[in-house]
């Protein structure tokens, strides 16, 4: 019984990221506009694009190879997987001893690395630079995110994110200097990985500083699609990761029965809204960087991350 | 039974060594020489892995009448012999295979296929040895074999230099090693290892044994500051050499850290564990960093061999901190790790290595910057490739990823050491580690990005056409292998777990016994990792949106010219070059690092000369050790030099006085 109620929720949650990701592109972006007295477009309004986006042809650089063709569907299926892999509103998935909070990372890692290699498949100069600059800020985010992921798991004993969640639940956590440290840090990668401002901009094209939609910018269609709804699983996932480790309250266990859910449930999506509110309100109040600031950013990211896991390995003896 | 088999192959690999010099100047010496080592190495890799399965024809040993005259030399099968036999019998079969395509290419065979089958046993050689004195011999053939293979093409540019410094630095290391084992022997001369591994040794003798230990394997493996020679050398031989040298000949070097300081050293210091996780942390940080900056393939991948002889050591020194301690599992844990990553990284090397050999085949070129857009014309290569890209830069699912991830579980149990110093160090070493695997897959990005993807750049890059079937082949099975070794790594730490047995008393637990082939660390509620469902879960995911857009919403293609923004342009110098590609990571570490330094030449409007950009860069190591030990040795040689044209007078002064001179320390010391 306990394995078919664990298929469930991993089913239940593997299709409720993927249908609530794109909502909650829309909503920041709705947000954001709201913030800068726009109208702006409707929440749904990313579903729509991404519906036009399937039935239009894609139009392929003749150069282009089957790298360029594979890649989308390789970086959506890895971030997918990454998300599936993180418990939203339920710990105890199915999948969850497939991999760790460091598997999720190293995921997301082999989505970027496609991406970075489809960016640079045409040979156009927009697509190298923004391959070479992805490069440059995962260089610096992953081990950063990596240090976080050993702060946390020192914490819990595991590295398991279900185990994460159910030890900050209980007890034993109290306040701590590392945690902090590490929910600042984790908020920079998170910044940082999903092409936010302060360090890209994904609202803009045909500008120098641009990172994401450089790599991208020669897909189109069924490709730009898959991509997009790529980029939005991240995002949801980052909030997801942000919610289960910092704000575990109202996460189902697994052995909590169905009702649980209709609790677990919508506070989930109330801790989404609220993380994509702050997003949208960072996002505005401050301004892009330029790209060579990027490392100074991160760097202090990684910092934090390695003070974290320092104090920890200096103060505990478990 | 196993060892006499094994012998068997060496003593085939051996003899046609001086049947290839017999026969140099025929054209089927070359298929003669590759497949006998083929059928050879084949024989010797499924006996040494039947050994290691079943356990069966373990502990052998073999006594030969050659050698030291009252030694003898000792040749034993255990299981730590056994796991770096498959290592290098693998590599062996593979680079033998790739060799029957690659090596009709060669300009001069007599220089390669003579010393090929011969540096294959010297290999072998070393990790059968069981007494110091072959330990050295064969350690000094094997470094023989490989100069004279590095020397192959000593009329290209700089093959000269590599193969000197490589000369140097090699009997600097044996010097060491044969130093190392005069302590561990004793006053007694008790060579046989046996006889060391029941000596106790006092802990100035002791810490002595590791520095010399350290500098002899660690010199052959590519250990930061000692690497200077690796990315010289390792390039300048024919690429399935290559492969050799960077894939097994550096696992040789870290099975003879093994042996000494696991094995005969006995109980180790837990300072030990520190010293070998800072040098583990600089490599793999250090040769990252080069690999980075460097736009020739082949010494690119050299580089990177430094970077992950860094990650073994990280894993070795983390097991001698836990041994040291008492913390036998996760001792275990740390061990298997650095094992796993041994043969996980001999397998990707030699992959990479194959493929950069079948690029330089079709184009002539090692440059980058030169190349370009190969998928195209070289599809399968490509594909090989980039299953050894994907696989370096420990991604999942595949096989680099599931060793560092191991390495990863060590350190984040590493809190619970009692030493305040490891404490500090444990984690900054975790960072280093990190840092490394990010920076690696931002290198391999740049290699198979430039390399294969985008427009050529020059004509024989556009030209470049598909390697041989030999070649594929062997790059093909690396490549399964890279996957197998990613989605089933149970199997690989369960026959790894008597070795490891053998090394700190403890090992892993049993893998088999988990379901679903998942593998379990410590316990399940700590960690857990599925490369197969991962895998399974990624292929599905992908196929079924693949599937699902393609039936219902729409699967037209329309091939165009690329858009670029509305400003395409023709000529493909306009691509991001691999220079370009690592320019802001030069920016971020490069400074401080190499002292990067750009110079652009910029003309005034209207002056028709082209703008020139130079990157100076600095090697910190080379400038701070290297050269000022260059320095004194050539003052000194110009000083000695004069001694030579004394006259006969001036001799027999000098004659005279180190007599005198010796008599009075003689009475002093008396």
């Amino acid at each position: 019984m306990a394995i078919i109620q664990d298929a469930l929720v991993q089913l239940g949650q593997l299709l409720l990221v993927l249908l609530l990701a794109p909502l909650l592109t829309g909503y920041v972006r709705k947000v954001k506009a709201r913030l800068l007295r726009r109208q702006g477009p409707d929440l749904i309004q990313p579903y729509r694009d991404l519906h036009k986006l399937l039935r239009k042809d894609v139009v392929l650089a003749d150069n282009a190879s089957w790298v360029f063709r594979v890649a989308p569907y390789v970086i959506f299926a890895t971030t997918w997987v990454a998300a599936a892999l993180v418990p939203t509103f339920a710990t105890g998935l199915a999948f969850s001893p497939a991999g760790d909070l460091i598997a999720i990372v190293a995921l997301l890692g082999s989505a970027r690395f496609m991406l970075a290699l489809a960016g640079l498949d045409v040979g156009t100069s927009f697509g190298g630079i923004g391959s070479s600059r992805e490069m440059m800020i995962a260089s610096l985010a992953e081990p950063a995110l990596l240090m976080i992921a050993f702060t946390l798991s020192l914490l819990a004993g595991s590295t398991q994110l279900s185990a994460v969640a159910t030890f900050m639940q209980g007890p034993d956590v109290g306040l701590r200097v590392s945690l902090a440290m590490a929910l600042v840090g984790l908020v920079m990668v998170a910044i940082a990985e999903n092409a936010r401002i302060p360090v890209d901009n994904p609202a803009t094209h045909l500008e120098l500083t641009m990172v994401h939609e450089a790599m991208i910018l020669e897909y189109s269609g069924r490709h730009l699609a898959v991509i997009e709804a790529a980029a939005s699983l991240k995002l949801l996932l980052y909030l997801s990761v942000i919610g289960c480790a910092f704000i575990p309250w109202g996460v189902a266990n697994a052995d909590q029965d169905l009702a649980a859910y209709a609790v677990s449930l919508p506070v989930y999506v109330i801790k989404l809204a609220v993380g994509g509110f702050l997003l949208a309100v960072f996002e505005t109040a401050v301004a892009k960087m330029r790209v060579f600031r990027v490392p100074d950013f991160l760097g202090a990211a990684l910092m934090l991350g390695l003070l974290a896991a320092l104090l920890l390995f200096v103060s505990r003896n478990v | 039974m196993a060892v006499e088999v094994l012998f068997w192959c060496i003593a085939a690999l051996l003899a046609t060594a001086p049947a290839a010099v017999a026969g140099v100047r025929r054209a089927w010496t070359r298929i003669f020489v590759y497949a006998i080592a083929l059928v050879a190495s084949t024989i010797a890799l499924a006996t040494v892995a039947w050994a290691l399965l079943t356990d069966a024809g373990l502990a052998q040993t073999l006594r030969l009448p050659i050698g030291l005259p009252w030694l003898g030399a000792h040749f034993r099968l255990d299981p730590l012999a056994a796991a770096f036999l498959v290592v290098v019998n693998l590599g062996g079969t593979m680079a033998s295979l790739y060799g029957l395509g690659y090596g009709r290419h060669e300009a001069e065979p007599g220089r390669v296929l003579p010393f090929f089958p011969a540096f294959l046993a010297g290999m072998n050689l070393v990790v059968l040895a069981d007494d110091a004195f072959t330990f050295l011999s064969t350690w000094e053939f094997m470094s023989l074999t490989s100069w004279a293979l590095v020397m192959a093409h000593h009329r290209q540019a700089g093959n000269a230099r590599a193969g000197y410094i490589y000369l140097l630095m090699a009997s600097l290391g044996t010097l060491s090693l044969l130093l190392s084992f005069g302590l561990l022997a004793g006053p007694d001369g008790g060579y046989a290892f046996d006889t060391i591994r029941h000596t106790q040794l006092s802990s100035t003798v002791a810490s002595a044994v590791l520095a010399l230990t350290l500098l002899g394997a660690g010199s052959k493996a590519g250990l930061v500051p000692l690497h200077v020679w690796l990315p010289l050398a390792h390039p300048a031989a024919p690429s399935h050499v290559s492969a050799l040298m960077s894939g097994v000949m550096t696992k040789v070097a870290v099975y003879g850290f093994v042996r000494i300081v696991f094995d005969l050293m006995g109980p180790p210091a837990w300072w030990s564990g520190g010293v070998v996780l800072l040098f583990g942390g600089a490599s793999a940080v250090l040769g990252v960093l080069h690999a980075l900056m460097e736009h020739d393939l082949k010494r690119l991948l050299a580089y990177h061999t430094v970077e992950n002889i860094g990650i073994i050591f990280i894993g070795l020194g983390l097991g001698l901190a836990f041994a040291a301690n008492d913390m036998r599992g996760p001792a275990a844990l740390a061990t298997t790790a650095a094992l796993f990553h041994v043969f996980n990284h001999s397998v990707f090397k030699s992959l990479l290595f194959f493929g950069s050999g079948a690029v330089l085949t079709a184009t002539g070129e090692r440059n980058m910057e030169r190349l370009g857009g190969l998928i195209h014309g070289m599809p399968f290569t490509a594909f090989a490739f980039l299953i050894g890209s994907v696989a370096i830069s420990a991604l999942p699912p595949f096989n680099g990823f599931v060793s560092e991830w191991l390495t990863f579980q060590a350190i984040l149990v590493s809190a619970q050491l009692p030493q305040w110093l490891l404490k500090f160090l444990v984690p900054a070493v975790g960072g280093l580690l990190a840092l490394s695997a990010a920076l690696a897959a931002a290198c391999f990005v740049k290699a198979f990005g430039i390399t294969f993807l985008g427009r050529p750049r020059s004509g024989v890059a556009q030209d470049a056409r598909e390697t041989d079937t030999f070649s594929l082949t062997a790059m093909f099975a690396l490549a399964f292998l890279c996957l197998a070794a990613g989605v089933l790594p149970g199997y690989f730490i369960d026959a790894l777990a008597p070795v490891v047995q053998g090394l700190v008393s403890a090992q892993m637990p049993p893998q088999a016994t988990f379901a679903w082939f998942t593998i379990v660390p410590i316990a399940e509620s700590r960690s857990s990792y599925n490369g197969l469902l991962l895998f399974v879960l990624i292929a599905v995911a992908a196929s079924l949106a693949a599937y699902v857009i393609h039936r219902w919403a729409s699967h037209a293609i329309r091939r165009s010219a690329p858009w670029d923004c509305g400003f395409p342009d023709a000529s493909p110098a306009t691509q991001y070059t691999a220079g370009s590609f690592a320019q802001p990571i030069r920016r971020v570490f490069g400074t401080a690092v190499f002292r990067a330094r750009e110079e652009i030449h910029m003309p005034p409007p209207g002056d028709a000369r082209p703008a020139r950009m130079h990157v100076h860069l600095h090697d910190l190591l080379w400038d701070a050790l290297y050269a000022p030990i260059a320095k004194v040795v050539g003052v000194t040689a110009d000083f000695l030099n004069r001694m030579q044209f004394l006259t006969i007078r001036g001799y027999l002064t000098l004659v005279s006085g180190a007599l005198v001179a010796l008599l009075v320390i003689l009475a002093v010391w008396q």
